[in-house]
């Protein structure tokens, strides 16, 4: 698969060059030419105002010789620290159930939970949506490992054959995944934010959250290939992402974008047993002790408010009154990348694309000028409260409430009337 | 016995400075400059450290990319790295990470044996975390990612390091030959000094295509051996304007705020 220029067409407008986000075209004199950068993103020909451009897709469909129908179902790597279950994997119960009944009617959701002693989470996940459980528990498998894991999934995977897998993109998903994607020779597509099944579905998507040109989309299309939408290059740029000619299709989701199934007391489902292979020998490192940080616990994700502060802080010191906020309104204090970066405060608070995702009620931006690479990560928190000395200051294109100010006499006074708010508001009513 | 370290190292877009266009939806790229990536740097600073500790230290570093990606690599024997290689070639473009792990791989058993292979996370440009495992799976050696904190026995056959989890870390003894993946906590990478920019400039950086490394376009790298491809690609839309708050003092603003968030239920 290759983009090609049609020699006779191009016109030398440059307009592909400016739009294309990988810095993959040249110009020789009036003409454009694709260089070795190019990903096949596609970006250029919509741009292109004289159909010069277009990709050759012949290998598109292309099994190789493997029989997909022998792969079925939505695995989710249900991972579990210390007998708990992490949120995401619930979340991502949730998704593959969607998923799955995007797939077929009799298409299924299977959590995988790994450990030693972990049956007893079978129930939580029945409970969150998933149709059975595969449990694959050893002795060795107490604690994770990388060669243990990597090893008893993809045996798992390699004998039951699901059509997808997905993994939080926790330190562990993004530790697991790559290692079992690479030994079953798949695509992994990594910090995934929507999935879609049905061309259908992602067009819907498409038309109503991007400016996605949908008009070559067949709605009609029985093509049932994940596709995987994520954002790249800091956030700057939205990538779909499919595997078209391997399976599994596999992918890590990250924490706090998908939503869980309503919690149903007392479901059942069905229970697979696996017998893992593992010995001593097969792991090659040696867990010495897992020690949970003792400083404060930054639960972004569960967050219902946050405030945030930026490098408009102007000195560390300025996490004081963001703490003090964030205690008056009963947040958590988040940051932004360029905060972190100065040694303000720890990188457990970064929220955006290399931080954490976040979707909070209400989000306090503080002196945050709003990189792309932080929007990321919070556009799609329900209110965005941006407070800034710079009336120009991007972040104010995404604030459902700007403030132009200084954020040290501003929020000091939203403190002071935090209490009152019922009343003002009362008094409005009347 | 020579220690030999190879660090992976990639050019990318410094992506904090890149913008949209508000009018066109298409990214800013002019201005925007290509820089070492910044848990790479973490990488080859531990190397370095490694090295000024035990100065019978070899260390190559090695990079994927395009015949522009050399400076980085200057600026990389200007930090102090030993020797350095670039795999290069039209056939490796549009490489997804499992493609551009089989390349990285081939260069790095190319080189001969290696005790340790130190890389970055991730790269910010994609920020998949993917090539260093899969380098790792490649390479048949184990692997920790997310180490924040790094120590070698005497005997430079054991090592231990912090890997750092959400709310914690994990404390992890791991054999050479091995591969780590560094983040930003690990340390704080110097920079180049004057001698080594004028070493560096003087040093060959030979630069390997696929027939060199052996990998077949076809089957093990480039855009088409990739089990990934692009479906579309699209720049985000920013939400719809806000209502700025304006009044004659900090307290009306406050004010006005507080009753604006009743009135949409938020608190």
């Amino acid at each position: 698969m290759a983009i090609h220029v049609i020699d006779d067409k191009c016109i030398g407008c440059k307009l592909c060059q400016k739009a294309c986000p990988f810095d993959a075209i040249d110009m020789d004199g009036k003409l454009a030419v694709i260089n070795e950068k190019c990903t096949v993103c596609k970006v250029c020909i919509a741009k292109c105002p004289v159909d010069a451009i277009f990709a050759d897709e012949k290998d598109e469909d292309a099994s190789g010789g493997i029989d997909f129908s022998a792969y079925k179902d939505v695995w989710v790597y249900a991972e579990q620290r210390k007998g708990k279950l992490m949120n995401v994997a619930l979340e991502l119960i949730g998704e593959g159930r969607r998923l799955a009944r995007e797939i077929s009617d009799d298409a299924k959701v299977w959590a995988v939970l790994i450990g030693d002693k972990v049956e007893q989470l079978s129930q939580e996940c029945f409970e969150y949506g998933a149709d059975g459980v595969y449990i694959v528990e050893d002795g060795l498998l107490g604690q994770y490992t990388t060669d243990g894991y990597t090893k008893v999934f993809t045996d798992t995977i390699n004998e039951y054959k699901p059509e997808i897998v997905l993994f939080g993109a926790t330190h562990i998903g993004r530790d697991l995944a790559p290692r079992v994607a690479a030994r079953l020779n798949t695509g992994l597509t990594a910090d995934c934010t929507r999935l879609d099944i049905k061309v259908s579905s992602y067009i819907d998507y498409a038309n109503n959250n991007t400016t996605l040109d949908t008009s070559d989309l067949d709605p009609a299309s029985d093509e049932r290939g994940l596709k995987q939408t994520r954002p790249a290059f800091g956030g700057n740029l939205m990538a779909t992402i499919v595997t078209p000619r391997t399976r599994p299709q596999m992918a890590t989701v990250r924490p706090g974008v998908m939503t869980k199934c309503e919690h149903a007391a007392g479901a059942t489902g069905e229970v697979i047993k696996v017998a893992p292979v593992i010995s001593a020998e097969d792991i090659r490192i040696e867990v010495l002790d897992v020690v949970k940080s003792a400083k404060e616990l930054v639960s972004l994700t569960d967050a219902e408010i946050i405030c945030s502060g930026g490098r408009g802080l102007g000195d560390p010191s300025g996490f004081e009154l963001i703490k003090q906020f964030a205690d008056k309104v009963g947040g958590v204090v988040g940051s932004s990348r360029a905060a972190v970066d100065a040694g303000w405060i720890d990188h457990s608070h970064q929220v955006g694309q290399t931080g954490t995702t976040v979707k909070p009620k209400i989000y306090f931006a503080c002196g945050i000028s709003g990189a792309i690479q932080h929007l990321a990560g919070m556009q799609t928190s329900d209110i965005i409260v941006a407070i800034n000395k710079d009336p120009d200051a991007p972040i104010f294109e995404v604030a459902d409430f700007g403030i132009v100010g200084d954020l040290y006499k501003v929020i000091p006074e939203i403190i002071a009337e935090w209490d009152k708010a019922d009343d003002m508001y009362d008094a409005t009513q009347h | 016995m020579t220690f030999k370290i190879v660090v992976c190292a990639k050019q990318v877009p410094d992506t904090n400075e890149i913008k949209i266009d508000p009018v066109k939806k298409t990214l800013i790229r002019e201005g925007v400059p290509s820089i070492l990536n910044h848990d790479d740097a973490n990488a080859l600073e531990e190397a370095l450290k490694i090295k000024d500790k035990y100065p019978d230290t070899h260390i190559t570093v090695v990079s994927m990319g395009p015949p522009q990606a050399k400076d980085l690599l200057i600026e990389c024997l200007a930090m102090g790295a030993d020797e350095a290689v670039l795999a290069s070639d039209r056939a490796l473009g549009g490489s997804d990470t499992w493609a551009t792990s089989n390349a990285i791989a081939a260069a790095v058993e190319k080189l001969g044996g290696y005790d340790l292979i130190f890389a970055g996370r991730q790269a910010i440009d994609g920020d998949t975390a993917q090539v260093g495992p899969q380098m790792a799976e490649k390479l048949g050696i184990p692997q920790v990612t997310y180490v924040k904190e790094f120590e070698i026995a005497e005997d430079m056959k054991t090592i231990t390091v912090k890997r750092a989890l959400e709310d914690g870390y994990e404390l992890i003894k791991i054999k050479t030959p091995c591969m780590l993946t560094a983040i930003k906590e690990l340390n704080t990478p110097r920079y180049m000094t004057v001698g080594g920019i004028y070493d560096a400039v003087a040093k060959d950086i030979p630069v390997w295509g696929a027939a060199d490394l052996g990998v077949d376009p076809d089957k093990e790298v480039g855009l088409d051996a990739s089990p990934t491809n692009v479906y579309r690609s699209f720049t985000p839309v920013p939400k719809g304007q806000g209502v700025m708050l304006e009044a004659d003092s900090e307290k009306e603003v406050a004010d006005k705020l507080l009753v604006g968030l009743k009135s949409k239920h938020v608190i």
